[in-house]
């Protein structure tokens, strides 16, 4: 166990390894998006009350779900930072915050497309919407900490930190429905219940959700893949794949007094 | 694991729980304040000010409604199941205002304990079905909001 996490803790070795699997993670996530998409939007039954306006669930819950999800990620890779200040969790803790900041906002914003034309109002102040909020503003503060500090490991550690303590976001945001009074309905899913809705309306649901973390590990991995092709580019192996002749150019490049 | 991580892990783990202590008791103390609405039992206990910009919640009970035929005045009453309370409203409902659904009001509470609201939105629960399935619902006599209401 302790072996194989040193191992993926290698940039080298997760670059490789990555690149395997990275063909047929984007496929399956094509595959799940596409079934998913098309069972959301034609074979999925429209809802008693909201007719076809709660068809932006299928959009609305994945990102919302993901972004939780992603936050909880980025923490955990802030705190292998802390603690074993392994590369590749600066790299993992740096190419998260983006993305998860994006899917947050895509979670608020067809959260007031939802809520217009079913509650009444684009935005209320209620526990549930203002802590998505807060998350967003979470991740704005770990993009901009990043690039705030120049010095690589000591950005990476301050967005640890930062990552870390809003980790307390998100069981607020998880029973926010529940501990107070809001305007937003109860958690659609729960891993204890049998879904509230029938087969037909919640299996593209959970495709959906499938879908977009296939996409999330997509990104993810390709960032991360560019990240260590940035921060490695000095070490023999990324000279060697960007061009085969490296041997021969890291000489003549010594030889010409470094870079 | 060498001594230096195992002490790093602690500091992190005991920093992460103590953070959590401290956001947790805020609010807790923050409680009654991150409420969106008050409910008709809280009203009728007295907890919601008078003639002060609030915000109140509930079902709407099933067979309240009564609209005035030429103009947008209605009257309907909210309940928790516990107490009800009568909001009066004079602008356009949203789409999803019926009986037995849920509704968050704005608007200031009068000397007679009635509610002169300014904005009603509607709240939707996470019970998601198709037409024909509410239609059965229906004619087997089973509300299908009414059951799966929570107070």
């Amino acid at each position: 166990m302790w072996t194989w996490y040193h191992k993926l803790s290698s940039p080298k070795w997760f670059y490789q390894l990555s690149g395997q699997w990275l063909p047929w993670i984007a496929c399956a996530a094509v595959l799940f998006l596409g079934t998913g998409l098309v069972m959301a939007l034609a074979y999925a039954p429209a809802d008693y009350q909201q007719g076809n306006s709660f068809r932006i669930m299928y959009i609305h819950v994945p990102s919302a779900i993901l972004a939780q999800s992603c936050y909880m990620m980025m923490a955990v890779a802030g705190g292998i930072v802390l603690i074993w200040r392994i590369k590749l969790a600066e790299m993992v803790l740096k190419c998260i915050a983006p993305f998860g900041a994006s899917i947050t906002f895509l979670a608020l914003v067809t959260g007031g497309i939802w809520g217009y034309p079913t509650w009444g109002t684009w935005w209320v102040w209620d526990a549930r919407g203002t802590s998505m909020l807060i998350l967003l503003f979470l991740y704005f503060g770990v993009i901009a900490l990043q690039s705030a500090i120049n010095n690589t490991s000591g950005a990476a550690r301050a967005c640890a930190l930062l990552s870390l303590v809003g980790l307390v976001n998100i069981p607020i945001i998880k029973y926010s429905v529940e501990w107070w009074n809001t305007l937003h309905q109860p958690a659609t899913f729960k891993l204890t219940e049998k879904p509230s809705m029938p087969m037909e309306m919640w299996l593209p649901l959970l495709i959906m959700v499938v879908a977009f973390y296939l996409v999330f590990t997509v990104v993810l991995i390709m960032r991360v893949r560019n990240e260590i092709l940035e921060r490695e580019y000095k070490t023999n192996w990324v000279r060697k794949l960007i061009d085969p002749s490296a041997d021969r150019s890291i000489k003549s490049s010594v030889k010409n007094g470094g870079e | 694991m060498n001594a230096i991580h195992k002490k790093r892990l602690i500091i992190v783990c005991v920093g992460v729980v103590a953070f959590a202590a401290a956001a947790g008791l805020v609010l807790f103390a923050l409680n009654e304040n991150i409420n969106l609405f008050y409910s008709p039992t809280q009203v009728a206990e007295g907890e919601a000010p008078v003639n002060k910009r609030i915000r109140v919640g509930g079902m709407v009970a099933t067979g309240s409604v009564q609209r005035e035929p030429d103009s947008l005045k209605v009257l309907f009453v909210v309940t928790d199941y516990e107490n009800n309370l009568t909001i009066h409203y004079d602008r356009v409902l949203p789409d999803l205002f019926r009986e037995g659904q849920g509704i968050v009001a704005t608007g200031k509470l009068d000397q007679n304990g009635q509610f002169r609201a300014s904005e009603v939105l509607a709240k939707h629960d996470e019970n998601y079905m198709p037409p024909e399935v509410s239609d059965m619902l229906e004619k087997r006599g089973v509300d299908a909001t009414g059951t799966t209401a929570k107070p």
